[in-house]
């Protein structure tokens, strides 16, 4: 098995068996962050740098520590304080990092498709950690593992997605990884805010964020991106707040057994109300300690095949 | 230079000899008179097309092009005649500049190069641009190209001024507040995370040119159209009968918004490439008379500015060498029209709205001519090309309608080295 792929460029690119792989291997990988000695020797000897264009505090911190409990070299770049700031290209960059020698670049940059620009010009691999408006695949493998810890099968499963549908890279990478095994997601969000031919991804576009959440087994909010806003899509964050927030009533529409899940940061009483971030059904928490584990599965996977060539 | 072409198959219609003397096509004489005999062996001869939507780059922006390799590429993709855009830095919109770009052409003496002037004042979309002063020194319409000619009322102002002066007016269908994406808005926008340009933002202006002109009585050409409410409208309007004429770009029959999936910037332009219904429209309307002409909104960029981040590299393709090749292959190979209207859109229609005067094979006509092998694929390779650009989407790609040789005022401007 393995990964086909040099890069994960996002979930577009793998397939249902590689998501699988992955989920799988996160959950042992989960054992090992669990247990009280979080040191493997799996990345010994390589290298691994991020390379972030935009702020971050989970990604950025859960990639660095997964590849710390695996024994890696690594090392972080931020466009401040880099020669970004001198103008650096992109494609200048990503090479004078690839040329030191590094296994894996992780990149988080503003722009849809700066991961699959620069991949195929270097040997190092390449993770996105976010692109754009595009995807996010390992925040979608770490959602998806907070699902499969709670259901065998996605076969048949409902997702609510609620919020920002337009900006969000998450919707994305979560709408392509659950349709390829098999789940049906559901998503609501102001018309301004919805992406035409969003239907064309096989996700369903609901009428109310409780029409969205209606006997769902699980419902993930979004954070309403302000800062990727070019003009107002809302009038309000009161206005949004009462008519698009996933309330506590909204999530009584869901399966009893459903849970919450929200990426993270989150706008409380925007979204999400405080009272439901923190109500018995959110796993929002648990989702940020799967976060690690999915990341070390998905570098000791490209280690893996890395290893082999 | 006395120059005969011998065994051409004249618009695939006769094979003769051509004779040309003084630059002019001329009666036939002894061939010990002539200082070059050429046998083109049968292939394809066509009066020199006539490219109405350039980019020549110069003055201002040279490394990307300028009128010397612009003029190299319009001489290997069969023209002899191109009008430049205004978009230059400084702007062309005052006859000093108007003059130069002239004179530099002259010296180059590869392409007829007739300059378009600003409507505007530095594109500023207000101020009314010399366009009289401009008239009188050369330039053959007017135009804010890469920019949409903004307000309603600035429109009304240009297309009544112009009247005075019978300068064509060429707008660039864009309304602003619509566009701000970096691709055609849809399933694959959506799906690869790149913000869209709604179609709508090209028909509205469409819409308000159209209805600006009818209310007028006067003429309007709408620049590089692509989408299919746009042929809708431009078909009503032209069987009502509004003086409205328009063009479209071998990409828009060509490809559509799926080749912007792997993020490269050489299927980025503006107007972006449209959905297969969009290409199936202009195709339709370039069959049933609509377009009027084909051009290529040859816009040659730095490498720097296309082999970047999508949404950050800048629009357009370069288009002058791969031009006769795709309407060759794609609209007369395949049978939906015929060469003589594939010569029409890309030689006489344009000669005919900006009074170029070009298109003639008589005996005293200027002789501007081309020669394609129309019989034999070819591979079109980027690396072969003349412009400074290497900006095309069609590298690789098999064609028809190789480009043998150019002759513009009886000089040979291109000649293809086996």
């Amino acid at each position: 098995m393995g990964l086909k792929n040099k890069d994960l460029l996002g979930m577009k690119q793998l397939t249902a068996e590689e998501i699988m792989e992955i989920l799988d291997t996160a959950k042992m990988m989960k054992m090992v962050i669990e247990s009280g000695n979080k040191k493997t020797t799996h990345l010994q000897g390589k290298s691994i740098v991020t390379l972030f264009y935009e702020n971050s505090t989970r990604t950025r911190l859960s990639f660095e520590l997964a590849s710390k409990y695996m024994g890696s070299a690594s090392a972080n770049i931020s466009t401040s304080g880099s020669s970004v700031n001198k103008g650096e290209s992109l494609l200048d960059t990503a090479r004078t990092i690839d040329m030191m020698g590094t296994d894996i670049i992780i990149m988080r940059h503003n722009q849809s498709g700066a991961p699959h620009f620069i991949a195929p010009y270097l040997n190092a691999s390449v993770v996105n950690a976010g692109d754009g408006m595009n995807e996010h695949p390992t925040q979608a493998l770490l959602d998806m593992l907070t699902m499969y810890e709670r259901f065998d099968t996605f076969e048949g499963k409902k997702i609510a997605i609620c919020g920002d549908i337009y900006h969000s890279r998450v919707v994305r990478s979560n709408a392509i990884g659950l349709t390829k095994l098999g789940a049906k997601v559901s998503v609501y969000g102001p018309r301004t805010m919805m992406p035409i031919g969003i239907e064309k991804m096989g996700v369903t576009v609901a009428d109310s964020v409780e029409d969205c959440c209606r006997d769902a087994d699980a419902v993930m909010g979004l954070r309403v991106q302000l800062e990727r806003q070019k003009s107002s899509l809302f009038p309000s964050v009161s206005e949004y707040a009462r008519f698009y927030a996933i309330t506590k009533e909204a999530l009584a529409c869901a399966k009893p057994d459903a849970f919450l899940m929200h990426p993270g940061p989150c706008n409380h009483g925007v979204e999400l109300p405080t009272e439901v971030y923190d109500c018995d059904q959110s796993v929002i928490n648990q989702q940020v300690t799967n976060g690690v584990a999915v990341r070390m599965a998905v570098l000791y996977l490209l280690m893996a095949r890395r290893n082999e060539l | 230079m006395r120059l005969i072409l011998k065994n051409c198959n004249v618009m695939g219609k006769e094979i003769r000899d051509i004779y040309i003397s003084d630059g002019k096509f001329c009666a036939p004489y002894g061939e010990s008179e002539a200082d070059r005999i050429i046998d083109v062996k049968g292939n394809l001869v066509t009066p020199g097309l006539v490219d109405m939507h350039v980019h020549f780059r110069e003055p201002g922006q040279e490394y990307k092009e300028n009128i010397e390799t612009g003029s190299k590429a319009a001489a290997r993709g069969g023209f002899t005649s191109v009008c430049c855009m205004p978009n230059t830095s400084p702007v062309v919109d005052n006859a000093a500049i108007v003059e130069s770009i002239i004179k530099r052409a002259g010296d180059i003496g590869l392409c007829r190069v007739y300059p378009i002037g600003a409507a505007s004042k530095g594109l500023n979309g207000e101020e009314l641009s010399e366009i009289g002063l401009m008239k009188e020194a050369g330039i053959v319409a007017v135009s804010d190209d890469g920019k949409p000619i903004s307000t309603a009322g600035f429109m009304r102002k240009v297309l009544e001024y112009c009247a005075d002066f019978d300068v064509p007016v060429l707008d660039h269908c864009e309304d602003k507040s619509l566009s701000g994406g970096a691709m055609n808005e849809g399933p694959v926008s959506t799906s690869i995370g790149i913000r869209g340009i709604p179609s709508a933002s090209e028909d509205v202006m469409i819409a308000r040119d159209i209805i600006i002109a009818e209310y007028l009585g006067l003429p309007v050409h709408l620049c590089h159209v692509s989408t299919k409410g746009g042929m809708r409208m431009i078909r009503e309007a032209k069987a009502r009968g509004v003086k409205v004429t328009c063009e479209t770009c071998p990409h828009y029959f060509t490809l559509t918004d799926e080749s912007c999936v792997n993020y490269s910037a050489n299927y980025k332009m503006h107007p972006p490439l449209g959905t297969q219904e969009d290409v199936d429209a202009v195709i339709e309307a370039i069959v049933d008379g609509t377009v009027d002409m084909i051009v290529t909104d040859h816009a040659p960029h730095h490498q720097d500015e296309k082999e970047i981040e999508f949404s950050l590299a800048l629009n357009g393709i370069v288009g002058l060498e791969s031009s006769f090749a795709l309407g060759y292959t794609y609209l007369v190979k395949t049978g939906r029209i015929t060469l003589d209207r594939l010569i029409e859109m890309m030689c006489h229609n344009p000669s005919s709205l900006l009074k170029l005067g070009r298109g003639g094979m008589n005996t005293g006509d200027d002789a501007d001519l081309a020669v394609f092998d129309v019989e034999n694929e070819f591979v079109f390779d980027k690396n072969k090309m003349l412009t400074k650009g290497r900006n095309t989407p069609y590298d690789g790609w098999k064609l028809y309608g190789e480009t043998l040789y150019t002759v513009m005022g009886g000089k040979i401007t291109y000649e293809k080295l086996c």
